[in-house]
């Protein structure tokens, strides 16, 4: 369980969040959405320790992420940013084998190989695993990524819109990834998404953030309303029934 | 001038080009260069040639600080239009490394050349080294606009790299720390008169300003609304190499002058492109008059050079203002 | 915790797995040189520049000694350039090592750690002891006690900036290095006025000393530097596998149990006691660090600090001993190996960023 109590961040003259008061259960895949500048990627950014809060507590696993010493925490939850530059040139089995790191600090056993192993296979990057990063494609290369973090095996994943950039197809394959990631592998997913419509299909959650804190918490079926959509992102959204459950249509 | 389609209308800023702000800066920098024309080791009132020391040093040298000061906060500015990158001017780019460059160059290829051959070298050389520098910034994809200035300050570092290397083979090394060491002291009647070419760069920026700022934007956006991106930046560039070249040669360099005051005055009076170029004229002006009144009368009857106080106070600003910049994130 | 439960990832056939997952993988593993060809190429280039350092070594203490290879007096006389090869050998390691460390823990790959004020100090403590004392300065910053000190005051003076910039709620990289380059550029304003007013005699004195040259450096000084260098870069040996994270970003070694802040700062104090070994040692080498790095990285082809350490050192050591050979005894132009050095490196530098690139 992920554990918000009274979270307020100044992130700048415009942007401030909090205070948040959040419970994300253990297991299955929970979206963050909402308007540009609401403050999702800040929140889950301040989740996995990578940004400092001003006030507040945040536990993951009882654990509380601003006390915990970062390595331990490295167990408990991965993080992954939007955007993953390198000045160096990797493989992707060498980017995988970096998820290991807070296991074995480096030095590979044949374990973390058969760990690395399994997370290349399970993003379909096994004829790819000795290619380097950059002679891939952007929907590969954000399986690599995806796989890196899989590989660091916590029971909590966090990923900043991992869905940018890709399109249709790789789109639908990452959150098919990643819902299998939540359903055989037992990870709590934790997700920034742009497109309401991938949360409504295929998160169990979905945390609607608006103006630095959140405005709705629940599931597809009681987020995926005309009055909630409308109001979160401050546009006229209509919820239809497709052919795969709900869709929500705001143009 | 290089543009298809007209200037685009400026309404807003019409008729608060001058101001009683303006005036009254006008009124502060004017007293500062009359403090100039009086201040020396040489009694032109006593002194039976009083008067002529007066056209011959006093005059030459307040002239030349206008132009200078006045040119190179405007280059500064212009660069920093061009790159939209605030941290950016003839010292941190490696501009004045190349002006220095070229002027060795010609010193030792043509030892006696004239004083128009020498700027003619420097301004080349700041030219292409003002293009390699916009090239590199065309060529890579930055993540921050840190990067530049660090980049820029290594260009340089390379490029005097060369020039001490020249200098020590041909034994002009200390020459060459004289040479750049930017002081008014040797601006005298009949030598300082090339400066006069700043001050058309000066005039030339005020008409075009605008069209810097749309090429800073990029060659795409520049081209959609109807702008040459290329000729503007060969523009740019010209200007700035010819500024910096004249006042190397003449004077020599006065590192930090175009960083400071165009920060300075937009961090007064916001990014209102237009009614900030006046100022940063002025602001230029009193900056470098300052530091050479101190530089005249800190250690009486001799002189510091001006590069050295502005080098120290233009350290001391930029820090400030980078340290402004990260508490804002 | 959690993690120990073993086998998580249950490869279910589903029908989305397209490679086989048990299947007769070759050779699956994530080892830095994953192929038998790249093993081959590193090790060949690593053979490479062992021979060539050796005999750039060797030629050295050979060439031009009278005596028969082998004899008594040919040993005594090769002993006495023996120290100029362990001065080369400690200026490799020390630029090599901390540019290479350097460049990760800043992500940034054009930059040298010399800029960040090491020389600008050193130049202006040799300009001002020159200015105060007349020619006799000089020597006064020779010595054993003048070389701990301005070693000391160097990293000092790195571990001041450091402390201040980086720690604090606003720490950022970027703008420490910044400040360090600003501040080497205002010292440096200083010493040349200083220099300006010394009599060109006094000046010719100085100017020896502010260009480096292995012969500045004094045999009295090994028993520190040898010391001091060893010592930080077996430090940095061991964080390798740390640098290997650093490499990717801050966000990324946070996300994997890093401390990010420490970790900087300690790679940086370990890089400022190189640097300023090497600067006192022999002066300053602005882009002697840049030049090797950026060999090294080509040469051995891989992220993992392990394999670019050697390279990167045996680089140096060829690149500086090759270079005073060739000087010396074929252009006869002893002093100007340095100032060579800095103008290729400084054209490597001009290569670099105007290729395509990210920065």
């Amino acid at each position: 369980m992920i554990t918000l109590t009274g979270v307020r961040k100044e992130y700048s003259s415009e942007v401030a969040i909090g205070p948040v008061d959040l419970r994300i259960p253990k297991g299955g895949v929970t979206a963050l959405v909402g308007p540009n500048g609401a403050g999702k990627s800040t929140l889950l950014t301040m989740i996995g320790r990578l940004l400092g809060l001003d006030e507040g507590c945040i536990e993951i696993a009882g654990y509380d992420v601003t006390k915990t010493a970062s390595k331990d925490l490295a167990k408990v939850v991965s993080v992954l940013r939007q955007e993953n530059h390198f000045v160096t040139r990797l493989t992707v089995r060498q980017l995988v084998a970096f998820g290991r790191f807070p296991h074995s600090k480096g030095r590979l056993t044949v374990h973390d190989e058969e760990v690395i192993s399994r997370a290349i296979n399970f993003l379909d990057l096994t004829d790819l695993e000795h290619r380097y990063l950059d002679q891939l494609s952007g929907g590969q290369r954000q399986r690599a990524y995806v796989a890196m973090v899989l590989s660091q095996d916590t029971e909590y994943v966090l990923l900043d819109e991992p869905l940018n950039n890709l399109d249709m197809r790789h789109s639908v394959q990452m959150m098919k990834h990643l819902r299998r990631a939540a359903e055989e592998l037992e990870r709590t997913i934790v997700i920034v998404l742009h497109d309401i419509n991938f949360a409504g299909h295929y998160a169990d959650r979905i945390c609607a953030v608006k103006d630095g804190s959140v405005a709705e918490f629940g599931t597809p079926e009681q987020i995926m309303t005309d009055e909630v959509l409308t109001r979160v992102f401050e546009t006229p959204v209509s919820v239809v029934e497709g052919p795969n459950g709900p869709l929500a249509v705001y143009y | 001038m290089t543009t298809t389609s007209p200037p685009p209308p400026r309404t807003r800023n019409k008729g608060r080009l001058f101001d009683w702000k303006l005036l009254i800066g006008v009124a502060v920098v004017g007293v500062l260069l009359v403090f100039s024309l009086f201040t020396g080791v040489y009694d032109i009132f006593g002194a039976d040639d009083g008067g002529e020391m007066f056209a011959i040093t006093r005059i030459p040298r307040t002239i030349a600080l206008v132009l200078a000061g006045a040119a190179m906060a405007m280059s500064g500015l212009v660069m920093q239009l061009l790159t939209q990158n605030r941290f950016v001017e003839p010292t941190t780019t490696g501009t004045t490394e190349w002006a220095g460059l070229g002027l060795l160059t010609v010193m030792i290829l043509l030892p006696g050349a004239s004083i128009t051959t020498r700027m003619v070298g420097a301004v080349l050389a700041a030219f292409i080294g003002t293009m390699v520098f916009f090239l590199f910034l065309r060529q890579v994809t930055l993540r921050s606009s840190l990067i530049v200035p660090i980049v820029g300050i290594m260009l340089g570092a390379v490029v005097s790299a060369v020039s001490t290397f020249i200098a020590l083979q041909t034994d002009m090394l200390q020459n060459l720390g004289v040479w750049f060491a930017g002081s008014f002291t040797s601006v005298l009647r009949g030598q300082y008169e090339m400066l006069w070419i700043v001050a058309f760069v000066a005039v030339a920026v005020f008409f075009v300003a605008d069209r810097f700022t749309v090429a800073g934007l990029g060659e795409e956006i520049s081209t959609n609304v109807g702008l040459n991106y290329n000729r503007v930046i060969l523009l740019g560039t010209g200007l700035i190499a010819v500024a910096t070249g004249v006042v190397t040669v003449v004077v020599g360099n006065l590192p930090f002058l175009g960083l400071i005051v165009p920060n300075v005055v937009s961090m007064f009076r916001g990014d209102d492109l237009r009614g900030n170029l006046p100022w940063v004229c002025l602001l230029g002006i009193g900056i470098v008059t300052v530091c050479d009144l101190i530089g005249r009368t800190i250690i009486m009857p001799f002189e510091v050079p001006v590069s050295l106080i502005l080098g120290v106070v233009g350290a001391v600003v930029f820090i400030f203002l980078l340290l402004r910049q990260r508490r804002r994130g | 915790m959690a993690e120990t439960t073993v086998p998580r990832v249950r490869p279910r056939t589903t029908p989305r797995v397209t490679a086989p997952p048990t299947g007769p993988s070759p050779e699956r593993s994530s080892r830095t040189l994953p192929t038998g060809r790249a093993r081959r190429r590193y090790w060949i280039i690593v053979a490479v520049l062992a021979v060539l350092a050796v005999g750039f070594a060797f030629g050295q203490l050979a060439w031009d000694n009278p005596m028969p290879v082998g004899s008594d007096g040919f040993w005594r006389i090769a002993e006495l350039r023996a120290t100029n090869l362990v001065i080369m050998a400690v200026v490799a390691v020390c630029q090599a090592v901390a540019t290479v460390s350097f460049q990760t823990v800043t992500n940034n790959r054009i930059i040298t750690p010399s800029i960040m004020g090491f020389e600008a100090l050193y130049v202006t403590i040799q300009t001002t002891a020159v200015y105060l004392l007349g020619a006799a300065g000089v020597m006064a910053v020779q010595g054993v006690p003048q070389f701990l000190l301005q070693v000391t005051l160097m990293v000092g003076f790195a571990m001041l900036l450091y402390g201040w910039l980086l720690s604090g709620r606003y720490g950022n990289l970027q703008i420490m290095l910044l400040i360090g380059i600003i501040i080497g550029g205002g010292l440096a304003s200083v010493s040349t006025f200083m220099q300006r007013l010394l009599t060109p005699s006094e000046f010719d004195v100085l100017a020896a000393r502010l260009f480096g040259n292995i012969a500045n450096a004094d045999a009295s000084y090994l028993p520190i530097a040898v010391p001091l260098c060893l010592v930080a870069t077996a430090l940095l040996w061991m964080r390798s596998r740390r640098l290997n994270i650093v490499a990717l970003g801050r966000d990324a070694s946070v996300g994997l149990g890093l401390n990010h802040r420490r970790e900087t700062m300690r790679v940086l104090l370990l890089v400022s006691i190189l640097m300023a070994v090497s600067t006192a040692l022999i002066g300053p080498m602005t882009f002697l660090g840049f030049l090797v790095a950026t060999l090294a990285y080509q040469f051995a082809d891989t992220h993992d600090h392990r394999y670019v350490f050697p390279v990167a050192v045996l680089t140096c050591f060829v690149v500086l001993s090759g270079a005073y050979f060739v000087m010396r005894n074929i252009f006869y132009a002893n002093g100007v190996v340095s100032i060579i050095i800095e103008l290729v490196g400084g054209l490597v530098f001009l290569f670099v960023i105007l290729r395509k690139g990210r920065l």
